[in-house]
């Protein structure tokens, strides 16, 4: 066991692999193959390359979490920590993934930090130390990061409060080799830098290894000192330059000037690069007004019952009005908690205002009634098409075909657009492929197809672009300029503002939530 | 959910109490009451109950709100043993095929005391025990495998966040047109869709978590333990309490000539 004492200094970790590959229990093909790589340590690496190439793959092996004895997943080569296999080496290296609520472990902001330490046999008081320190480094207990009290509850904090507190955990183990798994993907501007910042605050301290995957490179660029893209499509045949697996391997600048036109083309959010979409052609003057919301109050909890009293839930955000009209676009922007999502929701007719009225046009509602909530559903997907964040959730059969054929069946109209979408979205490879094995990318295209299916006058949206590489940003937001010039309204939450940009339309910007106070919405053209 | 479990604010005494302690304690309660069908042994231990809840940081306003359920379904389960239960003594009300006698309301008073005594000790328990804590004494005292005590912890935390998993897959659902209203049968059949979609999902959570876990090293053969469970002069109180209250309600049952055993 490594020795526990507070001042021994974290040693950084070197990495080495050898024709290394793996292949997934029940795949026929590898995730990676033919991987050959030395990290020194102490460097700072960040990872690239096309969804597919086996990037969270390699950072899982590195964690030393991939795969069991018993399965019948393969690996070939060799990949060593320091010159030991990861899986012997607990706690040398640190994993922090994607999905903030998956980060957390237990439920008070101590005992998470604790977790990772107790796990190390590490003693008692040293733990505590431990985890004093490294809530200190990650700035969760300055008054700016919130301040936080070891028994703060976890599920109160904010996104980028979680990766926080996930890499504090980290931290706790002292490891020689932090792993960073697109850990700000699901976050909001302000939460990206949060963590960021951190990471590099703590780097700097710790001298540790670094590895991080993630699209977005400028966010990274300045604090790595190496950039690694990997060969896409895993298999490493074919490679023109360089070893099997790896296609660039350079400092940052270097790569990013070398390989810039590549990088671009397998989507990488290049630094300074925003991919080219479909303007806009046609500028609507006063269109047609289709749905309305008035003073409206939202909230996702339903009237709860305390006893005999039936208690009205405390709205997220009061007073906002709203206007949606054929071919435009409407932008909703705000801090996180400020209702964003909730109000698009409510709009969408899928959630009942606490207080005000959403009201749709006789244009929209065709026969169906003013209220959209009390729609029935094929009403309400012939009419407003919401596309939730995470795809998954709305997948309701075991194909791609099927699912998009779903609403035109339940119609009974509406099937020869289906070709159409497939063509247009790029899924008609897929047709047989099962959704939930599809990559992040097609299944947001998917999404947007099966919605689009029931041929809907109002779409909306919510942070359609999160976590999306540049390719499918460009063919999202390229398409929905088309939705909108065919007459289309797009309603869409986003803190994107160069997705708001290209769609163009106006803005409702939602302020921060003042408690029982009624907030003032400005609304202005984007 | 997550709100229920959340016992932070609450700066009563037996907070400070090792679960375990009170879990004997509740045990001990549970055990008696179980053994009796009378009612004056089921009133004794609700009385002492009561005057538990300062202790426990429980009022009869927050028991309501969160047990009314519980509550009601004890008189509803009283009022029907009244009613079905065999008669004796004199018929009081005589409906048809259903009467009340004397005995027959005994019984059903009887019935319906017993569930809330039984069940009052284990919301106490839950109202005054972090289930962090919980975890804790139930690993490093009771010696259960820490393994499964901690990997039930990390799962609870994951059933608050499947109750709003669950509402966002209903609205995503009814965005592509699953619609909660039609037959019976309709609707059953959507809530089994949705209910598919929400195991998927609960799968993930559960794998990424599991991930996250074992990447801080959980799995391995040592570990140490950050929060130390102790007993203190407390948990001989609370263990003790149990103890007069099972105790007490036997003797008072016995000497007023109503205790009956279950199986008799």
């Amino acid at each position: 066991m490594r020795t526990t004492e507070s001042s021994s200094p974290v040693r950084p970790a070197a990495i080495s692999a050898e024709g290394w590959g793996w292949r997934h229990a029940g795949r026929s093909v590898p995730a990676i193959h033919g991987l050959d790589l030395r990290i020194e340590p102490g460097e700072r690496v960040l990872l690239l390359g096309p969804s597919g190439a086996g990037k969270s793959t390699l950072l899982h092996a590195l964690a030393g979490v991939l795969g069991d004895e018993e399965d019948d997943s393969d690996e070939s080569g060799s990949l060593l920590i320091d010159g030991v296999a990861p899986r012997g080496q607990r706690g040398r290296a640190g994993l922090m993934q994607q999905d903030p609520e998956t980060q957390v472990v237990l439920s008070r902001v101590g005992d998470d930090v604790a977790f990772g330490a107790e796990n190390l046999a590490v003693p008692r008081d040293e733990i505590w130390s431990r985890v004093h320190e490294a809530l200190d480094d990650v700035g969760l207990r300055t008054a700016a990061g919130g301040g936080l009290a070891l028994d703060h509850p976890t599920a109160a904090l904010s996104g980028g409060q979680k990766q926080r507190l996930a890499l504090a955990g980290i931290l706790a183990m002292r490891p020689g080799l932090i792993l960073l798994d697109e850990p700000t993907a699901n976050l909001d501007p302000a939460g990206v830098l949060e963590v960021r910042d951190a990471v590099s605050r703590c780097l700097d301290k710790t001298g540790a290894t670094l590895v991080v995957v993630e699209h977005r490179v400028s966010v990274w660029k300045d604090l790595v000192d190496r950039i690694v893209v990997l060969q896409p499509g895993s298999a490493g045949s074919g490679s023109k330059t360089g070893t099997p697996g790896v296609l660039l391997d350079g400092p940052p600048d270097q790569v990013l000037s070398e390989a810039r036109t590549m990088l671009m083309a397998a989507g990488v959010w290049v630094p300074g690069y925003v991919p080219a979409t479909r303007a806009r052609h046609i500028q609507p003057g006063t269109a047609q007004l289709l749905l309305a919301a008035q003073d409206v109050a939202v909230s996702r909890e339903r009237p709860r019952r305390k006893g005999f009293k039936t208690v009205p839930p405390v709205p997220v955000q009061t007073d906002i009005s709203a206007q949606v009209r054929a071919g435009q676009a409407l932008t909703i922007t705000g801090p996180n908690g400020a209702g964003k999502s909730t109000f698009a929701l409510t709009l969408a007719g899928l959630l009942a205002p606490v207080d005000g009225r959403v009201s749709a046009a006789v244009e929209l509602s065709e026969g169906a009634g003013i209220d959209p909530f009390k729609w029935k559903a094929d009403q309400l997907i012939s009419r407003i098409g919401t596309v939730f964040q995470e795809p998954e959730h709305q997948f309701v059969t075991g194909k791609v075909l099927d699912e998009l054929m779903f609403g035109p069946k339940h119609l009974g109209h509406g099937e020869e657009r289906v070709d159409e979408l497939l063509e247009r979205l790029r899924l008609t490879h897929l047709v047989d492929a099962n959704p939930y094995t599809l990559s992040g990318g097609e299944k947001r295209r998917l999404s947007v197809a099966t919605v689009l299916a029931a041929h809907p006058k109002v779409l909306v949206l919510d942070e359609p672009t999160f976590g999306q590489d540049a390719n499918t940003w460009a063919e999202l937001a390229s398409f929905l300029s088309e939705l909108l010039d065919a007459g289309t309204a797009v309603v869409s939450v986003t803190h994107d503002q160069e997705f708001s940009a290209v769609l163009g339309g106006t803005e409702l910007r939602l302020g921060p939530v003042a408690q029982g106070e009624s907030t003032h919405q400005e609304a202005g053209a984007a | 959910m997550r709100d229920a479990l959340n016992i932070r604010g609450n700066h009563a005494l037996l907070t400070h109490a090792n679960p375990l302690a009170k879990f004997v304690a509740v045990f001990l309660i549970s055990l008696v009451l179980a053994l009796s069908i009378d009612w004056v042994s089921a009133t004794t231990a609700l009385v002492a109950e009561l005057a538990l809840f300062p202790l426990a940081g429980l009022t009869i306003r927050l028991l309501w709100q969160r047990a009314w359920p519980l509550i009601i379904a004890a008189a509803i389960g009283g009022w029907s043993t009244a009613i079905v239960a065999a008669d004796s003594g004199a018929v009081l009300r005589d409906v048809g095929l259903w009467s009340i006698s004397e005995g027959s309301l005994e019984l059903g008073l009887g019935f319906m005391l017993r569930g809330l005594a039984i069940a009052l000790p284990a919301i106490l328990l839950m109202t005054c025990t972090d289930p962090t804590d919980l975890a804790d004494a139930l690993a490093q005292k009771a010696k259960l495998p820490h393994r499964f005590v901690l990997g039930s912890l990390a799962a609870m935390r994951l059933v608050g966040l499947m109750a709003e998993e669950w509402q966002t897959i209903g609205m995503a659902r009814r965005a592509r047109g699953v619609g909660s209203q039609g037959s019976p049968f309709q609707r059953l059949k959507a809530t089994l869709g949705q209910s598919f979609g929400l195991l998927v999902q609960a799968v993930r959570r559960a794998s990424r978590l599991a991930v996250t876990m074992e990447a801080r090293g959980f799995g391995g053969g040592q570990r140490t333990w950050a929060r130390e469970s102790t007993y203190s002069m407390l948990d001989v109180w609370v263990v003790l309490g149990g103890l007069i209250i099972g105790a007490g309600a036997v003797l008072t049952a016995v000497g007023a000539g109503t205790w009956s055993f279950v199986w008799r």
